[in-house]
């Protein structure tokens, strides 16, 4: 075993130790401490834990891969799952505080006095929710086999024994202090690679300065110049310029936004805090310890780029000694070229590695060798070969001998594990790196379990099924729906549907389209009724569905899809992820739209709306 | 118009102003004007560019705090505070 296995091993069991040691001191007695912690968590504490519940493996290691990629466009993540938070403290926490119950699905039911209206809400939150805790359980096994060498399986059925004890034992109170210990960790993995590498690019140690700071040994030169500069010289668009369309960004941003703010997992967190007041400030908490990661992620990002276009194009352009020759590759690329997230091809045969844009060149040859695989369209995709060839041709690339970038491959998901490595950082660091991604993924699956098990004990059970258990049957039930849900979520991980990857967008387009509306209607419009709620998230949940499968295929099943998934094809340019916005315009507009025309809502709910406004008399952890 | 009322048209007035910042700081600077503003610099930093990827997310911050604040002297004011 190496020296760097040893380390790792004993880093991420370390963290297993503190995570178990936590479960066991904070055992739940009662449904109001499994469902939300007792109502008795800090704000401070509050918003750390909601931080870890949020960043989810997606932010952790996916995020900076897709900025390093998509440079200005990748922006609609950050200010997209950021901005949300807005929309939480203003629109939504406070008052669901004040409302003071357990679920999302029950104060929608209660506030349009429906049992309906509970049920399309359970179900959103329990779709929305599943799909999304699915890549959770794919980070964990990932992280397990790239960093402690075991199989996929084994690492994902340690990752799920370990939230087994936590989630089942302490309810919401022992997913709490555990995320609070789960958000150092990660935090402090993300950060510390940053800030090393920021020293030795920038020589600021704050990574959010360095990337708008000057090279060292460079007399003055930008990061971000130097970036742009060398990316468009390889053909790229510019690193800081726009490449999709206003309208796409701008709808995307806002999706994520919304989504954001009605995802189930996220709201149930300001249920626990003591008091109305507590839930506006731990919205700003959370978003501080969110923002940390999220500002540091651009730096990361970019410096991560200007690394690997480093590494690789070692001199000049089109000098012939200006490439990385292949035998010459570090070791950090053998590593990944392993887990076939990293893969090269000398194209040229010039024993050098070129690395730039060919103009779509390699994704014809690409598109041609699947057609010849798989039988598809041969006469279509040469000629997509031939065009991409004959526009390569007249680039200047040409005129240097390159056929075609040789880099056939680079995982986003790369960006983040590899940077230690690339940077040539210590082996403690890259052990840490680890931990810190298991550290995201476990926090976000027990969030996401926690708020499927409890809808299911709580409202599908208890509310609607069998309604005369008591309190500790209930909490018994909260406990077997989680095993449940665990053993689902381990299911779908290890035999995840072919389209694992694509449902993110699912989950948001869900809670931006049919969540987020309906509560804040409850609470804005005093006027909503029932009928208004019902078929606003309907027509919401219906138009997003329709149009995400309309291009991805009826429930992801490509041959199903309608029309292929291109910008051509899309609706005035709107991507399938974006169209949550749409789809949440059009709840508000066919909510309105049928309320108008029956009846208000009874007095009594118009009384419940008019409190729930107010902060006075807001009471501790109620129950029916 | 009775003292609830009267709190909660200001709740919404307050609310109203800071998601017009919300979406000023986001929308307007990170997205609609970003080519205008990237015609600035912040050191390294094309102006849009920072808003887009830095700019906004501090703006974020400061805006809920300061709607909290805000809020909890509403909730003084109009005497509707917490037992």
């Amino acid at each position: 075993m190496s020296n760097l296995m040893i380390t790792t091993y004993l880093v991420v069991g370390a963290t297993f130790a503190l995570y178990l040691y936590i479960a066991l001191k904070s055992r739940a007695k009662n449904t109001g401490e499994f469902y939300v912690a007792g109502k008795g968590i800090h704000p401070v504490l509050n918003g750390m834990a909601t931080g870890a519940d949020w960043m989810s493996a997606a932010s952790f290691i996916s995020m900076a891969g897709m900025l390093a990629m998509g440079g200005y466009d990748a922006s609609a993540y950050l200010m997209g799952w950021t901005g949300g938070y807005c929309l939480l403290a203003m629109l939504l926490a406070p008052y669901l505080r004040k409302y003071g119950k357990f679920t999302v699905p029950e104060f929608i039911g209660d506030r349009f006095y429906s049992q309906t209206a509970r049920l399309v809400a359970i179900i959103c939150l329990i779709v929305a929710s599943l799909t999304y805790v699915i890549g959770q359980m794919k980070g964990i096994g990932v992280a397990f086999s790239r960093f402690l060498e075991l199989p996929f399986e084994v690492g994902l059925v340690v990752g799920m024994a370990i939230v087994f004890v936590y989630a089942v034992l302490g309810g919401m109170k022992g997913v709490t202090y555990t995320q609070i210990a789960q958000y150092v960790v990660l935090i402090f993995a993300y950060t510390v690679p940053a800030v090393f590498i920021s020293i030795q690019l920038t020589g600021h140690p704050l990574p959010q300065i360095g990337l708008g700071g000057t090279l060292s040994g460079s007399e003055g030169v930008y990061l971000l110049d130097k970036l742009d500069k060398m990316v468009v010289e390889l053909g790229f668009t510019a690193y800081t310029a726009q490449k999709g369309s206003t309208l796409d960004i701008f709808l995307l941003t806002m999706s994520l936004m919304i989504g954001t703010a009605g995802l189930p997992h996220v709201i149930t967190r300001f249920f626990t805090v003591p008091k109305v007041k507590d839930a506006r400030s731990s919205a700003g908490w959370a978003l501080v310890f969110i923002a940390i990661l999220y500002t540091t992620a651009p730096a990361v990002g970019a410096m991560a780029r200007l690394n690997l276009m480093n590494t690789v194009q070692t001199g000049e352009i089109g000098d012939p000694e200006g490439n990385l020759a292949m035998d010459a590759r570090p070791q950090w690329m053998h590593n990944w070229e392993k887990t076939g997230l990293l893969g090269f091809e000398d194209k040229n045969g010039d024993g050098k590695i070129q690395y730039y844009s060919d103009n779509g060149l390699s994704a014809a040859e690409a598109g041609l060798a699947k057609a010849l695989k798989e039988g598809g369209d041969m006469t279509a995709a040469q000629a997509k070969v031939d065009e991409a060839s004959a526009k390569h041709a007249e680039s200047k690339f040409a005129g240097f001998g390159w056929k075609g970038n040789e880099i056939t491959k680079v995982d986003n998901d790369i960006m983040v594990l590899a940077n230690p490595e690339i940077a040539r950082l210590p082996n403690w660091v890259i052990a840490l790196v680890a931990a810190g991604g298991i550290a995201a993924a476990l926090s976000t699956a027990a969030g996401l379990l926690l708020a499927i098990s409890s809808s299911i004990s709580h409202d599908l059970l208890k509310s609607m099924l069998a309604k005369n258990i008591d309190d500790k049957t209930e909490l018994l039930y909260g406990r077997i729906a989680m095993a449940g849900a665990i053993l689902l979520a381990g299911y779908l991980g290890l035999n995840p549907p072919g389209f694992a990857a694509q449902v993110v967008a699912l989950a948001f387009g869900l809670a931006a389209s049919s969540i987020f509306p309906a509560i804040m209607m409850g609470i804005f419009v005093k006027r909503m009724n029932s009928a208004g709620a019902i078929c606003g998230m309907l027509a919401g949940l219906g138009s997003t569905l329709l149009y995400i499968f309309w291009f991805k295929g009826f429930m992801f099943i490509a041959s199903t899809a309608m029309a292929p998934d291109n910008a051509a094809n899309w609706f005035m340019g709107i991507s399938p992820g974006s169209f949550g916005a749409v789809g949440a315009l059009i709840n508000f507009a066919v909510a309105f739209a049928v309320s108008s025309f029956t009846k208000a809502p009874p007095e009594r709910i118009q009384h419940l709306v008019e409190d729930i406004r107010v902060p006075m008399g807001s009471g501790a952890a109620q129950d029916h | 118009m009775n003292n609830a009322q009267k709190y909660w048209q200001a709740n919404i007035r307050l609310v109203i102003g800071c998601l017009l910042v919300w979406f000023f700081v986001s929308f307007g600077c990170g997205i609609l004007f970003v080519n205008q503003l990237n015609e600035f610099r912040l050191g390294g930093y094309q102006l849009g560019f920072w808003f887009a990827q830095q700019g906004s997310i501090y703006v974020f911050v400061a805006l809920i705090f300061f709607y909290a604040w805000r809020m909890n002297q509403l909730d003084k004011k109009f005497n509707v505070e917490e037992a």
